[in-house]
C-alpha cells in the first residue's frame, strides 16, 4: 500500500507533469453505497448523467448503458435526480453486507 | 492511565470521524483529562477515506506530531478495510473497533490479527434504529468506551449530552437517539 | 476566576477576540485561519459583540480596510493565511509607519508554488520586514494569552505598532487541546477600556490627514521611527507578560529556555515543534545527556542580545527554521541568530535545519536525529535539510 516516492533530484522542472491522469485515479473505492441500474425502467432522460459530479455516467449513442464503477463515488446525486416513477431507474444499495446475523 | 493513549479514527468524508474525535476528546476533558483531538487534511470530499485522532492523558500533552502507533484503532466504515491500512503501526497489544454486522473472529481473519484484541458493533445499524440516519460515529464512541474501559460510560454520555444540546438546540429528537445509540453500541459491543 | 475548555487553536483566538471586543474587524477567509473569522462573524451575528464586521472581496481590501479604520481610532483586528497574507502585504508597511496598533491573528502556512495548505513559516517569515510585531505560539493557550497580550502591546504609546500573533496551521489551527480561559470581565480589565488614538479621521474638530506623500527630504525620517518603537516594544512586550503573569498565572517572555540552563546541546525553534521537542528533551535529559532549548516567542523585534546571552554557554547550538530564504545561507531564524552571535566572545557552534515546508512531519525521531547530530557538530554541514527525499 506505499508507494515510493521519488525524491527532489528527480522530479520533473516546476512540477510540470503530464496531463489527463485524474482518470488514473479510481475513486470507485471510496463508496460505502453504490448506484444500481435497472434498465428497463430507464427512459434515458439524461438527468442522471447532466448531474453526475464524477463523469461516471457511461452513454453510447445518446442511451445510457451503465455506471463507471471506477470512478463513481456513490455520492446518490443520480439516484436523487432520477424522474422515474413509481421505482427510480437507479437505486442506491450498501457497497457489501455484514456476515453476522444477531 | 499515566502514559498516553493514542486512537486513530477511520472513517469516509461526511461519516463523523472527526466529530467522534471531538466530542470523545471534549468528554474526556471534561472528566479531568488531558486531551488532543485532531483530524487528518487531506482531500476534503464525501467519501474519500479520512483519519482523525484523539490523546488522552493524566498529563498535559505538548507533542504536536502525528500519531503512527496507535493504541486503538477505530473504522467507521468497514469497506475502508478493503483500501486502507488500517492495522498499521496497530502494536501487538493494540485494540481495533470495527463498524460491523461481522463477528470479531471474521475480522481478525479478514486483517490477518494475531495479538491485540478485534470488537465488533452494528454502529450503522444502530444509528439507523436511533437517530433514523447512518451516522455510525456516535455509537461508536459507546463501544470505545466499553472496550477500552477509558472513561465511564454514563459521565460521558452526561458530557455528551450538554455539547449535544449546545450543537441541536431546536432538534431534541437528534440527542434522543444519539444517546440511545451510544448506550445501545456500549451494549451491543462483543470482543475477543 | 479561570475555566478549562477545548478550543482548536481558530476557537481560542476567535474566543479571545470575542473577549477583546474590537470595534472593527475586516476580514477574508481563508485555510486555515477561515474558522476564526467565522466563528467571531457568528459572535457578530448572535449579537456577542459590539463589533462592525467588514466583509470584504480580497484580503488586499480587508488589510486596506483594518488601516483606513485604525486610522479613525478605532481597535482593529483581522485574520489571515498565507496567500491571505501575501496579499497583505502591500499594505503591511503602510499599517506600520502610519502607526497603527491593528492586531492580526496569522495561522502559518506553506505559501505557493506548488499550491499547499499545510503548515511551515514561509508566509509569516517572508512579513518580517514590514514593521509588524510577531509573536509565534507553541499552542492553542499561548496563542490565546498572546492575543490578548498583543493589544495591550500594540496600543502602549511606546510602541504604536501593528502585531500579529501566530499559530501553525493545522497542528495547532484545527488541534482540539486543553486550554484555560479567563472571565470576559477579566480581559475587559487587563486590556483597559477603549483605545486611545491622538487622532482620528473621524474627528471633524481636529481633522487630520494620513497616508501622504513623503519624498527624499522627509521619508527616511518618517521611516526611523519605526525601528525606534521596534527596540522600544521589547520592554513593553515584558512588562505585559509580567503583569499578565501576576493577573492570569501564566510567564511569558521574548522567548522561553526549556532546560536550557545547564545544557550543552540546543535547537532553537518557534511553534508548536517546540512542543514536541520537550518531549525529546525529557527523553534525553533521562538518560543523562544535557539537552535543551530555546522556543522563540517574539520573532519581531528580534531579541539579539538576549538570545546571544541565553546560548553563550551551550557548545552546539541547531536552529530549525520551518522556512527558506532560498538564498543557500539558511532559513530567517539562522540568519538572525548568526548575525546575533557574531561578536559574542562565547559562543556556540551553529548548525541549520530546514523541517516541515508545506506542512512536512517533524516527528520525535527526527528531533533526536538533531540531537545526535549535535553530538558531533564540528562534523557536521552548516545548513541541512530534514525530512526531505534525496
Amino acid at each position: 500500500m506505499s508507494e515510493v516516492k521519488p525524491g527532489w533530484k528527480t522530479l520533473p522542472e516546476g512540477d510540470i507533469v503530464k496531463g489527463g491522469t485524474a482518470a488514473e485515479f479510481k475513486t470507485g473505492d471510496w463508496r460505502s453505497e453504490r448506484p444500481v441500474w435497472f434498465p428497463e425502467r430507464c427512459i434515458h432522460c439524461m438527468f442522471c448523467w447532466i448531474s453526475c459530479p464524477d463523469s461516471s455516467i457511461v452513454v453510447k449513442d445518446g442511451k445510457m448503458t451503465g455506471i463507471d464503477y471506477d470512478h463513481c463515488k456513490g455520492c446518490g446525486i443520480c439516484v436523487k435526480e432520477c424522474p422515474v416513477k413509481p421505482n427510480k431507474a437507479l437505486e442506491m444499495k450498501p457497497e457489501r453486507e455484514g456476515s453476522c446475523q444477531r | 492511565m499515566d502514559s498516553t493513549v493514542e486512537i486513530r479514527w477511520h472513517g469516509r468524508g461526511g461519516q463523523g470521524a472527526k466529530t467522534a474525535a471531538l466530542l470523545f476528546g471534549e468528554a474526556a476533558l471534561s472528566l479531568g483529562k488531558n486531551i488532543q483531538a485532531f483530524p487528518e487534511y487531506g482531500p476534503e470530499r464525501m467519501g474519500a477515506p479520512v483519519a482523525s485522532f484523539n490523546r488522552i492523558s493524566s498529563l498535559p500533552i505538548t507533542l504536536h506530531c502525528s500519531i503512527t502507533s496507535p493504541n486503538i484503532v477505530i473504522v467507521l466504515d468497514p469497506t475502508l478495510m478493503e483500501t486502507v491500512d488500517v492495522t498499521a503501526g496497530l502494536p501487538a497489544d493494540g485494540l481495533i473497533i470495527v463498524n460491523t454486522k461481522d463477528c470479531p473472529a471474521d475480522i481478525r481473519k479478514k486483517l490477518q490479527l494475531r495479538g491485540g484484541k478485534v470488537f465488533t458493533v452494528d454502529a450503522s445499524g444502530i444509528s439507523k434504529e436511533t437517530i433514523g440516519r447512518d451516522i455510525p460515529n456516535t455509537p461508536l464512541m459507546g463501544a470505545l468506551v466499553k472496550a477500552s474501559g477509558l472513561l465511564p460510560i454514563d459521565s460521558m454520555i452526561k458530557d455528551t449530552e450538554e455539547k449535544l444540546k449546545k450543537k441541536f438546540a431546536s432538534k431534541p429528537e437528534v440527542i434522543k437517539g444519539n444517546l440511545a445509540a451510544i448506550r445501545r453500541a456500549y451494549n451491543e459491543v462483543i470482543g475477543e | 476566576m479561570s475555566k478549562v475548555v477545548a478550543r482548536t487553536g481558530n476557537e481560542a483566538m476567535a474566543e479571545a477576540m470575542r473577549q477583546i471586543n474590537p470595534d472593527v474587524v475586516a476580514a477574508y477567509p481563508i485555510t486555515p485561519a477561515t474558522e476564526i473569522v467565522m466563528i467571531f462573524a457568528k459572535y457578530v451575528a448572535d449579537g456577542l459583540v459590539d463589533t462592525n464586521f467588514v466583509a470584504v472581496e480580497s484580503e488586499h481590501s480587508a488589510m486596506s480596510a483594518c488601516v483606513g479604520a485604525s486610522a479613525t481610532g478605532a481597535r482593529v483586528m483581522t485574520g489571515t493565511s498565507s496567500q491571505g497574507l501575501c496579499l497583505m502585504y502591500e499594505i503591511l508597511p503602510i499599517a506600520a509607519a502610519l502607526r497603527l496598533p491593528i492586531v492580526m491573528c496569522d495561522v502559518n502556512r506553506a505559501i505557493s508554488g506548488p499550491i499547499n495548505i499545510h503548515c511551515d513559516h514561509s508566509d509569516t517569515m517572508a512579513a518580517r520586514d514590514f514593521g509588524w510585531l510577531q509573536i509565534f505560539s507553541e499552542d492553542s493557550q499561548e496563542a490565546y494569552d498572546s492575543l490578548i497580550q498583543a493589544i495591550r502591546i500594540a496600543e502602549d504609546p511606546r510602541v504604536h505598532l501593528p502585531t500579529m500573533v501566530t499559530t501553525d496551521g493545522f497542528i495547532i489551527s484545527h488541534c482540539l487541546d486543553r486550554i484555560e480561559i479567563v472571565e470576559d470581565k477579566e480581559v475587559k480589565e487587563f486590556i483597559g477600556g477603549d483605545r486611545k488614538a491622538a487622532n482620528s479621521l473621524l474627528d471633524v474638530k481636529k481633522p487630520v490627514s494620513v497616508g501622504l506623500l513623503d519624498l527624499q527630504d522627509y521619508y527616511f525620517e518618517h521611516r526611523l521611527p519605526v525601528a525606534e518603537a521596534m527596540k522600544n516594544s521589547k520592554k513593553v512586550i515584558l512588562e505585559v507578560a509580567e503583569e499578565f503573569a501576576k493577573k492570569f498565572g501564566r510567564k511569558y517572555g521574548l522567548y522561553e529556555g526549556y532546560k536550557l540552563d545547564d545544557a550543552e546541546i540546543a535547537i532553537v525553534a518557534l511553534g508548536s515543534t517546540c512542543g514536541t521537542a520537550k518531549v525529546v528533551i525529557d527523553e534525553l535529559r533521562a538518560k543523562g545527556i544535557k539537552a535543551g532549548m530555546l522556543k522563540i516567542r517574539v520573532f519581531r523585534p528580534f531579541p539579539a542580545e538576549e538570545i546571544a546571552q541565553a546560548l553563550a554557554n551551550v557548545k552546539a547550538v541547531a536552529v530549525l527554521d520551518r522556512s527558506d530564504m532560498w538564498a543557500g545561507q539558511g532559513g530567517q531564524v539562522f540568519t538572525e541568530i548568526r548575525s546575533a552571535l557574531f561578536e559574542a566572545v562565547k559562543k556556540p557552534q551553529l548548525l541549520n535545519y530546514i523541517y516541515g515546508l508545506g506542512g512536512r512531519e517533524i516527528d520525535q525521531p527526527m528531533l533526536r536525529s538533531v540531537f545526535t547530530a549535535l553530538q558531533s557538530a564540528e562534523k557536521q554541514p552548516l545548513v541541512q535539510y530534514l525530512g526531505v527525499r534525496e
